[in-house]
Order: structure tokens, then sequence, then C-alpha cells
């Protein structure tokens, strides 16, 4: 399991301190350290495509940013990428949480859980799922990010991170 | 009031310096139609991502941004005034042209006509407000412009804007690297 302190630890050192975002209860303890930490800010969000505006104004503003939302919340943000992020180049860290993974959750959660990665490749939005790894794959998601500049994803499943 | 005049008075009371950023549709066109400013930022779609883009480039910047908005997209994502509300960025003016229309689609009304958004940004935390609703109530543009925020202004004005206004010629990942370079700097 991925210590929460170290994968905040390694996003601070690659400087992205500045987040916005929509709970989950799979991101209530990496929310929760957040909150505590005076070196990241976090600004809660009304619903996913404001929180990805205002990580997306940090970026014009020079900032490094970041959201995390759960993977519902993914709906609510496509037409925020296809019509402004993809087109506008602006790179965006998004960790997105895995409900319905594998069709074991509550009813609302299964169809975007058994689409939610075939909905980012249609937006060619490039993504990884978090691993005991977690920093090679951060650091491969930010590379897509560097070299393409548009938002990608980084997938965070229930356990994971503790 | 014609919405482009509003629009030519409040820019000529920025300075260089302070940020401008426009919601989609007619009033990005309007504005980059008076004068292109480094400073300007128009977002061609994502109706109603504009303040919460404006939020989040205030709440990293020392410089004034004001938002220029529409009342559809406002009424959008209306939500983000209650965020600008509690996150309070003393930077941040956003402004509504309310013409109670979508006019970018063929002039389909929306419900501003019923709705005062001015009472619902005073109500989610805005520090001031102003409504304009005549002409020699813009001499006061001046004052509340200059004046800390978060404020919130909004302006009525004529449903019909300018006809064959031009669009937008510079690429979005031009503006993109335009606003970066102003604000870096």
């Amino acid at each position: 399991m991925v210590k929460v302190g170290e994968f905040w630890n390694y996003l601070k050192n690659r400087d992205y301190r500045f987040f916005s975002g929509v709970p989950c209860s799979l991101l209530a303890n990496i929310l929760e350290y957040a909150f505590k930490d005076q070196e990241i800010r976090y600004v809660p969000a009304v619903r996913e495509n404001a929180a990805l505006g205002i990580a997306s104004g940090a970026y014009l503003a020079g900032r490094k940013s970041g959201i995390l939302i759960q993977n519902s919340g993914l709906g609510n943000i496509v037409n925020a990428l296809t019509s402004f992020n993809l087109i506008y180049k602006i790179p965006v860290l998004m960790f997105i949480t895995w409900r319905g993974y594998l069709g074991k959750d509550a009813p609302e959660h299964l169809i975007m859980g058994e689409k939610m990665v075939d909905l980012l490749n249609i937006l060619k939005i490039p993504n990884v799922v978090l691993s005991e790894k977690f920093t090679k794959d951060i650091a491969q998601a930010i590379e897509w990010m560097e070299i393409d500049r548009i938002p990608a994803a980084v997938i965070i499943q229930k356990g994971v991170i503790g | 009031m014609k919405r482009i005049e509003v629009i030519k008075k409040i820019i000529k009371h920025l300075s260089d310096e302070d940020i401008a950023i426009f919601t989609t549709g007619m009033i990005s066109r309007e504005a980059f139609s008076i004068k292109d400013r480094r400073a300007n930022f128009y977002m061609i779609g994502s109706m109603g991502l504009v303040s919460s883009v404006g939020l989040g480039m205030a709440l990293n910047t020392l410089r004034k941004v004001v938002i220029f908005d529409g009342d559809g997209s406002a009424l959008m994502d209306l939500g983000t005034l209650g965020m600008i509300g509690t996150e309070v960025p003393s930077n941040l003016i956003h402004i509504v042209l309310d013409n109670e229309s979508y006019q970018s689609t063929g002039g389909q009304p929306t419900i501003s006509k019923m709705i005062d958004l001015s009472s619902v940004a005073k109500a989610v935390g805005y520090k001031w407000t102003i409504k304009m609703t005549k002409k020699a109530e813009l001499s006061k543009l001046p004052i509340f412009l200059k004046k800390g925020g978060p404020g919130f202004m909004l302006i009525k004005v004529e449903r019909k804007g300018i006809e064959e206004i031009p669009r937008i010629l510079h690429n979005p990942e031009r503006l993109t690297e335009r606003i970066r370079e102003v604000l870096i700097s």
C-alpha cells in the first residue's frame, strides 16, 4: 500500500501543490492529508468542471496544478476537456477514482466503472492506473503532460493509498 | 445600453497589467474587435467555465482579474459564484453582461429576467455587488473597478449585439501561450 504522506511528498517535490476537486470516499485519506498540510493548497469545488476550471486558471498563471475527483465526475468534465483543455493545450494532472471496478459496487457506479478507461481513451487523454510503483506512474503522467501539454489521468483504485 | 459600448468603457479603465477574461460567444468576439490586449484571454467554448478559470487565475496572481461573463454562462455554473464568495480573492471582479437571452444561438430567453444575479452574488459572499441598468450609471465604473474584491457587477444590456462581428483570429493554443507570457513575466 502506498503511504499517503509519500504520495503527497512526491507531488510536492514535483511542484504540484495546487489542487481542486470534489470528494470521493476513495479520496478521503488523501484529502484529509491535503487539508492539514500547509504546503498544499486545496480548493474545494462544487462540481468537477469547476475544479478543472480552477486548476486550468492556475496553470495559466504559471502554477502546476491538479484535480482530485470521482470517476462519476468524469462525465461532468467532458465538455471542459474537449472545448477547453484539449484545444487550448492546458495540462492538468487529474486523479480520478475507480468506483465500479470489475462490476463490484453500487448500481450507480457500474456503467462508468466499466466505461471510464474507454472514455479517457476515446478523448485521447493519456491515463495510467496507480500501482505500488506510484512515483513511476505519476512521473509517466507528468511526462505525457509535458510532451503534449494536455491533461493526463492517474486512476486510483480502492485501497491503493492508505 | 449596447453591450459592446459597455465592454469598451470597462476596458478603458483597466491598466495594461490587468487581466481580462471573456466568456464564450459574442462577448469574446466583441472584446476582440474593440482592442486585442495581450492581457485579454478569450474562451471560445466551454460555456460557464470562465468564472472558475478566472478564480484559478486570481488565486495565483497578484494582478487584478476581471471576468466578463454572460447571463447564460453565469447561470450555467452558478455554483462557482459560491466558490468565489468563499475563496474571497481580493483581486477578482466578476462582471455579468446580462441581455436576458442566449443571443449567440438565436435569442432564446434565459431565466435571468426573473433572477437578480447581483442578489445571488451578495448572498454567496461577494464583498460588494452593484446592478446597473442605465447608461448614466456607467460613470460609477472607475470607482468600482478600483475596489478590492471579490466584487460583482450586473450590467443590463440590450438584447441584440453587433452584427457581423469577426471571430477570434488567434488559435486557442496561442491564447494560452500569450496569457502565460503575460502572467509569468
